[in-house]
């Protein structure tokens, strides 16, 4: 079984559908799958429900599905640093569903590993726990979330091997393995596709079990806030 | 009336920090707290999209867009650092491991409740992380300006902006003074040089206990 394909296009070829639930790794811009989300536009694929911990930015990231209208709803934590996002939101052309950060981070982990719904404290006593269903246990109120399965996941890691195992790099984990876990179908975006063995069996951050295609290629990996001490002068 | 501005809330704040314990700062004043860490105290910073050990900003040219902190700051590693993925850090976080969270406030009551994601009509960005560590760490110290631009008291009676927590607040530092929730109100445990008790009674919309 060959799970290495030759660009982000390819990669997505066959899995793209109007009107998908798609959940995408990254968190602001660090380690998005800027490559298959370019895809996805090239593509076309339109009334889009991305579950997604941020939106991207005007002109990147997810920033780019949304110029396009091919976004119908976002299900993210935060979304404060794209102002076409906030200008369709306001509008009433894009839906939106605030989930807390740990709750989209669970919601994606457990609809992965089988886990319908789960009980969280986050949330009780606000907006968030409207309509939910409320339980006591042990003298405390939780309230009910439900896992999600998404119809693609789409995800960035730092390197695979061609059997799809992933090792991500520093803080670009993020939301990239729970959100792989919970795809019906798993694409991954590297920047390297190392040789079978090179990666030690023990250090492998998601085994390629949850694995269906990967694509290798170049990333901007733009920077969202530089912030920097400076040098003392020599 | 003097009081404190944001680098001394900060550095007020900083010594809310107990050695050896893990600790999340928010965005804004809270991040300063990293500043003013008093000598002989040990605290392991936690940045909720996947890292514990947080070190400072990087030097010019050092910048790594792989490193970033949950206010999407580029910052550094320190040798006790470990990342993880957003699932197991919110995991820590709702599991009660986070000894305490410094956060931002827009509002707060006098029965602790927390409002600091969202003005409904205006800002509308999202309550990120906020939710999920007021709900799980064991302590949470809010610092915050004590009233408006318009000199409106921020330290109310009830919120009036969409919650973030209910009964989740322990202790507010505002410019003026540092004040815990406790039954029945809060409690004046510090003034602000140059802030008299009268100065902050008038600032503070909330029920202040004698």
């Amino acid at each position: 079984m060959n799970k290495v394909y030759p660009n982000a296009g390819a990669a997505l070829d066959g899995v793209l559908k109007d009107g998908m639930l798609i959940a995408s790794g990254g968190f602001g811009l660090c380690g998005i799958p800027e490559l298959l989300i370019a895809a996805i536009r090239d593509a076309g694929t339109k009334d889009l429900t991305v579950a997604s911990n941020n939106a991207g930015v005007d002109g990147f990231g997810l920033g780019v599905l949304l110029e396009t209208r091919q976004v119908k709803k976002m299900i993210s934590s935060y979304v404060g640093e794209n102002a076409e996002f906030m200008r369709q939101y306001l509008s009433g052309e894009l839906e939106l569903e605030f989930n807390p950060q740990g709750t989209l981070a669970e919601r994606m982990r457990a609809g992965g590993a089988g886990i319908p719904g789960f009980y969280t404290a986050t949330g009780v006593g606000t907006v968030i726990a409207d309509g939910k269903e409320h339980h006591d246990f042990d003298g405390r109120t939780y309230i009910l979330e439900r896992g999600i399965v998404a119809d693609l996941a789409i995800v960035k890691a730092w390197k695979a091997d061609p059997s799809g195992n992933l090792v991500f790099r520093k803080t670009a984990r993020n939301f990239n393995a729970p959100a792989a876990t919970c795809g019906k179908v798993c694409v991954v975006e590297v920047e390297e596709i190392v040789p079978l063995g090179s990666l030690e069996p023990d250090h492998i951050h998601l085994p390629g079990i949850y694995v269906h295609r990967i694509v290798q290629g170049q990333h901007e990996k733009r920077i969202e806030q530089r912030t920097v001490r400076k040098r003392e002068a020599v | 009336m003097a009081g404190w501005d944001r680098n001394q809330m900060a550095e007020r704040a900083a010594l809310e920090l107990q050695d050896g314990t893990y600790v999340n700062l928010g965005i804004g004043i809270p991040t300063l707290v990293s500043n003013y860490i008093p000598a002989g105290v040990n605290v392991t910073l936690q940045s909720e999209n996947g890292m514990l050990g947080m070190g400072p900003f990087p030097l010019e040219g050092d910048e790594d867009a792989d490193l970033i902190n949950a206010g999407k700051q580029t910052i550094t590693e320190l040798p006790q650092t470990a990342y993880f993925d957003s699932a197991q850090s919110f995991a820590m976080i709702r599991g009660g491991k986070i000894a305490m969270a410094i956060l931002g406030a827009m509002e707060v009551s006098e029965e602790g409740d927390l409002a600091n994601w969202m003005i409904p009509g205006k800002l509308v960005k999202g309550m990120g992380g906020a939710m999920d560590l007021v709900a799980g760490v064991r302590r949470v110290v809010v610092v915050m300006d004590h009233t408006s631009k318009h000199g409106e008291s921020k330290v109310l009676k009830a919120c009036t902006l969409p919650l973030t927590g209910k009964a989740v607040v322990n202790r507010i530092i505002s410019n003026l003074g540092v004040l815990d929730v406790v039954p029945g109100g809060l409690r004046i445990v510090d003034l602000a040089p140059g802030v008299t008790e009268a100065d902050i009674r008038a600032a503070t919309e909330a029920t202040i206990l004698a």
